[in-house]
């Protein structure tokens, strides 16, 4: 079986996160980059995919500057086979990143494509399903459970109040979400071995984009309120502000 | 512009959020104008459907097919890509159905999706849109510049109108469509539980609450409101005490209830980055340096092994009276 799995090269969630000097884009001195912690998952669940088989090749594909060869070599050290950096500078439109992933994908005939099903910074939950729509291909959103026996896939997905049961048929994409399965981190051999398999670097040209951001903005600080008391007598005096204050009872 | 709402129906019933789709597709068509259409998918007649154009749809399009009484993903976009040119925008919400249907169509119709989107405007033709990212760290106003504008909505932002008006309900052909996933069903818990992003009021415990068990103390005061949800910091999660669906935080949901109340968590960063849009943030907490007090409207300092059964105790009075 030949799988894909696509990465972002995202800040770290304890990151501290300040606007740049153009106000479109974060300010990225001293930010310390990781792999999309969703994409984790995908990763994972490509490796222990190819174990149970036995058989097979995985590929990690990435968007991004030359700064997303630290991440992808970060997922070969997981275990993953080889790499494709599509270098570019990214783009703010979905649509425009999954062109480019579809292209390269398109070209690998892989048998299953996973994602994170979001990235922790941009938050745009699409890319995966974009790539499937552009390829023809069956998608299954957010899944938290993943099985996949001969051609046949089943996946269950959170929706509200209840657990979706979903199906489809290889080839098909995947976008994975927390509860599917444990990371690995790197071994040393895994670092090690990292460092000599492939990772080819393709140039490529994200344009055609029809959403643009046009400033970021830091939400409005909340004020700390005050503390209402101490234990359990001050619930009488919590609620009437609720009520009478906030009104939200 | 013309709008087209993309609601959601769930055994045969209109959820909540589909009038915060409509009352999002309203404003922005009363700002340029235009007229709301309303799409409803389903096995056969949906409840509630009659009473859509007293919350802002001029028009109801329903879609009927045999597999429409689950979610059926190639069904619904193909369906909507076939009448989507005709709109300036098309609005869903950012629920499980809306994040895994809009990006469906945006493709189809190959121009780009805003999602999680907090505010709509009109700009010289093109829809703006206010996304929290970074888990609402950081808030990205931006633009769509192609001829329809793929927008899904964060639930309990929007507030349903009621304007008791009278709308109409027309037939829409279902083109041919290719069913490549299917959904086999939905396993519902026991309890039926509210979803941390839907409900009103949602009650977050962490480490503080010491062991697994002690959530029913949550659950309960969750019940004592009627409207809660139960919601869990990401240490609970990790330690396997409480399931990832209720997580709130960036690695987790993003929540904006009425009512957030913080129970035994400290308030991490991360933490704090999922609830911050919450109307109002009461925490209990037995460290007054916590940093959840730091952004908490109102406060209690001292054990909630106390705090919490006279809390519940109190609020079900309130709630009975």
């Amino acid at each position: 079986m030949k799988i894909a799995v696509c990465l972002k090269r995202v800040p770290d969630t304890t990151a501290k996160i300040v606007i740049g000097a153009t106000r479109t884009a974060i300010d990225e001195t001293g930010v310390k980059f990781v792999p999309n912690p969703y994409d984790e998952f995908a990763l994972e669940a490509a490796i222990a995919l190819k174990e149970q088989a036995g058989a097979g090749e995985t590929t990690v594909v990435a968007v991004g500057t030359d700064a997303s060869q630290e991440t992808l070599r970060t997922a070969l050290a997981m275990g993953i086979d080889r790499a494709v950096l599509l270098q570019s500078a990214g783009s703010a439109d979905g649509l425009v990143v999954a062109r480019a992933l579809a292209a390269e994908l398109k070209a690998g005939a892989y048998d299953l494509i996973l994602f994170g099903k979001l990235a922790v910074d941009d938050y745009n939950h699409q890319v995966g399903v974009m790539v499937a729509e552009l390829l023809g291909l069956p998608c299954i959103t957010a899944a938290a459970k993943l099985t996949v026996s001969g051609s046949a896939v089943e996946a269950e997905r959170e929706i509200e109040g209840g657990v979706e049961m979903m199906a489809c048929a290889l080839p098909a994409v995947v976008t994975c979400d927390k509860g599917l399965n444990n990371p690995r981190l790197p071994s040393l051999k895994g670092i090690m071995a990292a460092k000599k398999k492939p990772l080819d670097v393709k140039p490529v040209t994200l344009d055609g984009a029809s959403f643009e951001i046009t400033s970021l903005e830091l939400p409005a600080e909340r004020q700390a309120g005050r503390i209402v008391g101490e234990g359990a007598d001050a619930v009488p005096a919590l609620l009437a502000l609720l009520r009478n204050e906030a009104k939200v009872l | 512009m013309r709008v087209l709402a993309v609601l959601e129906q769930r055994d045969g019933a209109l959820r909540k959020v589909s009038h915060e789709v409509l009352a999002a597709s309203r404003q922005l068509a009363d700002q340029s104008a235009g007229t709301v259409d309303a799409i409803v998918f389903g096995a056969g007649a949906v409840a509630g459907m009659d009473q859509l154009g007293g919350f802002g749809a001029d028009r109801v399009l329903h879609g009927t097919h045999a597999d429409f009484a689950l979610y059926c993903p190639d069904g619904a976009s193909t369906t909507i890509a076939s009448i989507g040119s005709e709109y300036g925008a098309i609005i869903l919400a950012a629920t499980a159905m809306g994040r895994d249907l809009a990006p469906r169509v945006a493709a189809r119709l190959g121009v780009a999706c805003a999602t999680d989107v907090t505010a709509l405007g009109v700009e010289g033709g093109s829809v703006t849109v206010t996304r929290p990212i970074y888990a609402g760290r950081i808030l990205q106003h931006g633009k769509l510049t192609g001829t329809t504008a793929v927008v899904s909505v964060r639930p309990n932002t929007f507030h349903p109108v009621e304007s008791g008006k009278a709308g109409s309900i027309a037939a829409l052909a279902v083109p041919s469509f290719t069913p490549r996933v299917a959904s086999k069903g939905v396993k519902k818990p026991d309890a039926a539980m509210l979803d941390v992003t839907e409900a009103s009021v949602v009650i977050s415990g962490g480490r503080g609450l010491k062991e697994p068990a002690n959530f029913k103390l949550l659950e309960d005061l969750a019940a004592a409101f009627g409207n809660a949800a139960v919601g869990a910091s990401r240490a609970v999660v990790d330690a396997g005490w409480r399931d990832h669906g209720e997580q709130v935080g960036q690695t987790g949901k993003t929540v904006s209830p009425q009512l957030y109340i913080a129970v035994g968590i400290s308030g991490a960063i991360q933490h704090l980055a999922g609830m911050r849009t919450a109307r109002t943030i009461v925490a209990i907490n037995r460290d007054k340096d916590a940093p959840i007090f730091k952004v908490a409207d109102y406060g209690i300092v001292g054990d909630l092994f106390e705090i919490l059964p006279r809390l519940t105790e109190e609020v079900r009075k309130i709630r009975s009276s």
